[in-house]
């Protein structure tokens, strides 16, 4: 922002400058400079004083010099012919035999940044390469990188490349690193600098000498190197330790970076590099900086999509501190949602309760919103939080914690009961059209137990008229509709107005051609109203038990320290608004490369032709012999919900478990057996998934790998060819691992845990395999034990 | 390959006080791009990373400033906000203090020194040390310095100078300014941690951390070798063996590069050769343990009168050693949406407290508090169609303060010695302080 009166500052200022009086006085002189500089970093547009400033740069006045070339570096673009002036006085005073004036020069020299001072530079950098001085080497070798970028298309001088290579061996660090900037960004169309053994080899081991930047500048170069041979890998590994526990971040991360892409094939190396970085990166969020804990926790967030339970036992360290930026406070949430287990899920939650009543309205959203989080593993003590948020009767609070109950209810549907006696009264604090819209869904979903529903819809449908928002009337439509399908007599007169108004008034064609669908609709009866309204209640690919799975780090290494993770959300990008779940909740991904019927003969085949497998089987298949088995095809549908999934399975449950085991049930069939294999194949789930569903298994819900117990649940249906009857087999794969493990109360399916002992004799593991079959047939069922053993034993034996 | 494009700094309204083009690759007007991104966000911090087409800008806020750099490659994140800390930190060490003003006064000795820090982009050198033999240009102290300058905080020296106090503003100069004081060699030694606990409504400590670090400041013209004497009885490591007695320990700690440590592990002396200027010596934590009690306890009764109003009745308790206290003790009380107004009563007129509307909260302050004593404060607050549920809304209660002469986990420096000895008088200063960074007692 230019001074009032700039012009009349400026010609002040070349008054002075090319006073006698003032140009023989040396420090009068260097004080008008010192203001042209003044002037010109205030925004001044100085450029005018360009001539007497060049001849102000002849003085023996080294400050003065100094202040002159930040000055013509600066506009010399603007007047390459008067440049020309200045390259005299700094071509003498590369010869000067002060090296601080010497590197000076030939610094300013190549920071003019023009084409046609190339010639009479080349002839100072080369000499600058020879240089006694070190500061004047580590200038010339950044300047041939400056000079090449200058002349992009021009042939490399290759001996000026070879001195370059020659100066990695300079005994001063800095030189050594700024031949590598500058062979990297010459040689940048060949690949940058060559990294073979001999140089990484002599990098390493000069390592030491340089300062954290010049470290983290090598180790990033090295990423590039491949050791020959596992002996070399190992050897760079332990020279590079202790660097990996490096006090400074920038080392720390940069080490962390190689060790992952030296140790790409190796995930039990790379495993034990994150678990030792942890300390340094922990120190790090608790770093003075704000900026650097900001960086240290989104780095914190790729490193547990690999590792989920890498900081469990850490998890104070992320509560907020009180004066912190809502920035920070928001990462530390994320990262303390990641973090709920059994032994801390208590702390966080209280904790985050108290962010609740923040006074930062995104704080407190973020909290609302991770607590609902929480809730898909730790229901209830999550909904009992927030119901309780809701006797605040704030506006925004309210508002948030209903938006979080609708996420919540579409991927827990066993909350719902809960939900529906907690939305009594929300109706009357609601402001904001995304809280209404989430009440709305809520009530059209459950309507049914809330009993002042219908109410709470006739004064939206009352205000209708008044109500600007496309999302809401289009809500209020299918709610009223699908609240008329299981409360018909207090619902229709008000519905009648809703359509009407839609349909007769109503601007907006949206609204207006549903509101006609729905009319149409209705005509066609009531009952296929329903088929059409009252579809999914629930997240129908509905993953995982608890927590995420985790992912290979080779999804997230290239992004490590890059500001990659500090850009974006990395994990869960919930955008603030958003409509119904139904819309948005992933659907479920039809295999439509796979037949939806698979014949389970090839399978079979596959089975019979393995190793000893195949008579683990049929010890385990008892009574059957492979031969005898029916031919059985497995497929998966009809799908079956996740609520109609633990309905049946509860039912089950509470039978099988209140008596003795009961298989003379007369239509059903329970019964446990087990499965042994080398590796319990807790991969990653969505091996595990994809697996199964090759053979036409729904995995409906499973934990996180790693985790005990470990859990899956399944279903499938079974046809026999012969007699094509079907049958529906829910089923459950439990791996507890160590004896005192227990299963948590809290969880939402509970199922009595066997106690079981580890690994047997030869290292087998044991996974206990529940499965109930509706109606009753045992050899379908020795058939699909068939297929799901066959599953779980090539799944193990890839992990082994 | 980390290269910074550009690095400007702005103050906290926009303006440009210091801006440097390294590579040429963008014009200057992104100063003002940045700044007009900077002023379209609302909260309290805009990201750290923003980019413009295809250029990244990374910035810190220190001192009030905004420090910037911009970068067309993806650089580690970690290198440049730790740059940016300690260009800015260079900045301080030669300005004698970092403002605005500092900024303005000094610029052409901050153009020097990032003539000097960074060549096309590329960092050459952050240490003080290779430094001062290319920094020509003298400091502009924005504040002269004077020995009647005292603050409360006071510096106490090491064991040979117990009775000196120097004021705190002696370590607020730039470090060259050394030259013209006739070689008056000084060096300051600061122990400063921070606590962060939170301590739950009953009583219970929830969460006690506290980060520390040994900072020395240094004007001395010749580098000469310091030996730092800390508690003997110090153990480091999270190993289950307790001795009895006053030991201090600390579950982690890391040292400066340039600390020496063969005495450390029988006697615990670091000896190091400290740079010009400011440089953290040694950093540690101690996680989920406190030595002593912690210094607050707070016992609320909270109710709604018959009038309506919130009634909030506060009883806090410091339980330092009868000798110590605390100073600038702020307590923020979060209180209902709504709240219009509120009357106090103190139980001394140096206390006053407020109802800050824009953080919803009543902020009681103490200047000074003594160890082994109690202060009470009663607070009513007006909250039209104040609710019992409205209750819930005192929220945890922060606390800040600073405990001067104290540092939590007891960590001490038994002696600090100069060798070889300067030839002039050489004056070392030992000063402790705890911050809280953060202290919340759940209601």
């Amino acid at each position: 922002m230019p001074y009032l009166g700039g012009k009349e500052a400026v010609r002040e200022l070349r008054r002075a400058l090319s006073n006698p009086n003032i140009q023989s006085d040396p420090l009068r002189y260097r004080n008008v400079v010192l203001k042209v500089i003044r002037a010109m970093s205030q925004g001044v547009d100085v450029s005018e004083l360009f001539s007497e400033m060049v001849k102000a740069c002849a003085t023996v006045d080294v400050v003065q010099k100094k202040l002159v070339y930040v000055f013509l570096c600066c506009y010399a673009h603007l007047n390459p012919e008067l440049s020309l002036l200045v390259v005299n006085t700094l071509r003498k005073d590369c010869l000067d035999p002060n090296p601080m004036v010497r590197s000076l020069a030939l610094r300013s020299m190549t920071n003019l940044r023009l084409p046609s001072l190339v010639e009479y530079v080349e002839q100072p950098l080369t000499a600058g390469l020879r240089d006694r001085a070190a500061c004047v080497r580590r200038v010339a070798v950044l300047g041939w990188a400056k000079l090449h970028s200058l002349q992009p298309g021009s042939e490399i001088d290759a001996s000026v490349v070879n001195e370059l290579y020659s100066l990695l061996r300079d005994p001063d660090p800095v030189v050594m690193v700024n031949c590598l900037r500058a062979l990297e960004e010459i040689l940048k169309e060949e690949g940058g600098v060559v990294i073979n053994k001999p140089i990484t080899h002599h990098l390493l081991n000069r390592l030491k000498e340089c300062d954290i930047w010049g470290q983290s500048e090598v180790l990033r170069v090295l990423q590039r190197y491949r050791p020959q041979s596992e002996d070399e890998l190992f050897d760079i590994l332990s020279l590079l330790d202790s660097s990996l526990v490096s006090p400074h971040p920038p080392i720390m991360a940069a080490t962390l970076s190689l060790f992952l892409s030296l140790c790409s094939s190796l995930p039990a190396v790379s495993q034990a590099a994150l678990e030792r970085v942890r300390g340094p990166l922990l120190a790090a969020c608790g770093s003075g900086s704000r900026e650097m804990r900001f960086a240290a926790l989104c780095h914190i967030q790729l490193l547990l999509r690999s590792i989920p339970g890498l900081l469990g036992e850490h998890y104070k360290r992320f509560f907020c501190s009180y004066a912190e930026p809502a920035f920070i406070k928001r990462r530390k949430m994320q990262v303390l949602v990641e973090l709920v287990n059994d032994e801390n899920v208590v702390m966080i939650l209280d904790e985050l309760k108290g962010y609740c009543t923040d006074v930062n309205d995104d704080t407190a959203q973020a909290a609302i919103s991770a607590i609902g989080r929480i809730g898909r593993s730790y229901s209830d003590k999550s909904l009992e939080i927030l119901t309780g948020l809701l006797g605040l009767k704030q506006d925004q609070i309210t508002s948030a914690v209903v938006q979080t109950i609708r996420d919540l209810v579409w991927v827990c549907p066993q909350c719902s009961d809960t939900v529906s006696s907690a939305l009594e009264g929300c109706e009357e604090v609601l402001q904001d059209c995304q809280g209404k819209q989430a009440l709305l869904w809520l009530l059209g979903m459950y309507g049914e137990r809330v009993s002042s529903a219908p109410y709470t819809l006739e004064v939206y449908i009352d205000g209708v008229r008044s109500e600007t928002s496309l999302e809401m009337k289009m809500e209020l439509l299918t709610s009223t509709m699908r609240l008329f399908l299981c409360r018909p007599a207090e619902t229709q007169d008000m519905l009648g107005r809703l359509l009407h108004y839609c349909i007769e008034e109503e601007g907006d064609m949206c609204v207006r051609g549903q509101a006609l669908l729905y009319y149409r609709l209705l005509h066609c009866g009531i009952e296929e109203t329903r088929n059409v309204l009252q579809g999914q209640r629930s997240d129908p690919s509905m993953g995982v038990l608890i927590g995420r799975p985790a992912e290979p780090i080779s999804q997230w290494v290239s992004s490590f320290n890059t500001l990659e993770p500090l850009k974006y959300c990395s994990v869960e990008t919930e955008p603030a608004s958003r409509g119904s779940p139904e819309h948005l909740a992933s659907v479920l991904k039809p295999n439509t490369d796979l037949p939806d019927n698979l014949d389970c003969g090839q399978l079979q085949m596959v089975h019979s032709g393995s190793d000893s497998a195949g008579d683990r089987l049929n010890c385990s298949a008892g009574l059957m012999s492979p031969g005898a088995e029916p031919c059985v095809t497995l497929s998966l549908s009809p799908a079956v919900s996740p609520e109609e999934f633990e309905r049946l399975w509860m039912q089950r449950h509470a039978l099988h478990s209140g008596q003795e085991p009961a298989d003379e049930d007369d239509n059903c069939l329970w019964t446990e057996e087990t499965i042994r294999c080398t590796a319990v194949p807790h991969c990653s789930p969505q091996n595990l998934h994809a697996a199964m569903q090759l053979v036409n298994i729904q995995t409906i819900a499973f934990s996180p790998s790693h985790s005990l117990p470990w859990k899956v649940f399944l279903y499938t249906h079974t046809l026999r060819a012969d007699t094509s009857s079907s049958t529906l087999i829910l089923g459950e794969l439990l791996y507890t691992g160590e004896a005192h493990q227990q299963c948590s109360a809290d969880r939402e399916v509970e199922v009595e845990v066997k106690e079981q002992m580890d690994a047997t004799a030869d290292g087998e593991k044991e996974i206990k395999v529940t499965l109930l079959q509706q109606p009753r047939d045992v050899s379908t069922l020795r058939a699909f034990l068939s297929v799901l053993t066959t599953v779980i034993h090539t799944l193990s034996s890839e992990m082994a | 390959m980390m290269r910074i494009s550009q690095l400007f700094i702005l103050s906290s309204k926009g303006d440009h006080l210091i801006y440097k083009d390294y590579r040429g690759e963008a014009g200057s007007d992104v100063v003002n791009v940045f700044y007009e991104k900077v002023t379209a966000l609302t909260g309290d911090q805009p990201p750290v990373v923003m980019s413009h087409r295809d250029l990244h800008f990374v910035h810190v806020r220190q001192g009030g400033l905004y420090w910037v750099a911009t970068t067309t490659e993806d650089s580690s994140p970690f290198a440049i906000i730790e740059f940016l800390n300690r260009l800015s930190a260079l900045v301080r060490d030669y300005c004698g203090s970092l403002s605005e003003k500092a900024v303005q006064m000094n610029f052409a000795l901050i153009y020097e020194l990032l003539d000097e820090v960074l060549d096309y982009g590329y960092i050459q050198t952050t240490s003080s040390d290779v430094l001062k033999n290319f920094i020509q240009t003298e400091a502009v102290s924005s504040r002269p310095f004077s020995l009647f300058d005292l603050s409360n905080v006071g510096l106490f020296g090491a064991e040979t100078q117990q009775s000196k106090v120097a004021p705190s503003s002696a370590a607020t100069r730039p470090i060259q300014s050394s030259r013209d004081q006739g070689g008056k060699s000084e060096i300051f030694v600061d122990v400063i941690e921070r606590m962060s606990v939170v301590i739950g409504s009953n009583g219970v400590l929830l969460k006690a951390d506290v980060e520390g670090e040994i900072r020395v400041k240094c004007y001395m013209p010749s580098c000469s070798e310091v030996r730092m004497g800390l508690n003997e009885e110090l153990s480091v490591g999270r190993s289950q063996l307790r001795g009895y007695g006053a030991a201090v320990r600390l579950h982690e700690c890391s040292f400066h590069q340039a600390v020496q440590l063969d005495d450390f592990h029988s006697h615990r002396i670091l000896r190091l050769c400290p740079s010009q200027g400011e440089q953290t010596v040694m950093q540690y934590q101690l996680s989920d343990d406190l030595p002593s009690a912690p210094p607050f306890r707070l016992f609320p009764t909270i109710e709604r009168d018959s009038a309506g109003r919130l009634l909030m009745y506060m009883k806090l308790r410091c339980d330092l050693p009868p000798k110590s206290a605390a100073v600038s003790v702020s307590a923020s009380i979060p209180v209902p949406r709504g709240s219009v107004s509120l009357s106090q009563e103190l139980s001394s007129p140096d206390q006053n407290a407020e109802l800050i509307l824009q953080n919803r909260a009543v902020v009681w302050r103490i200047p000074r508090f003594s160890g082994g004593t109690q202060l009470s404060a009663l607070f009513k607050v007006e909250v039209p169609g104040l609710s019992s549920a409205s209750l819930l809304e005192v929220g945890p209660v922060g606390l800040s303060f600073e405990l001067p002469k104290l540092t939590a986990t007891g960590l001490q420096v038994r002696f600090l010695r100069l060798s070889p000895v300067q030839p002039g008088p050489a004056q070392r200063w030992v000063r402790y302080v705890t911050h809280s960074d953060s202290y919340i007692i759940r209601v």
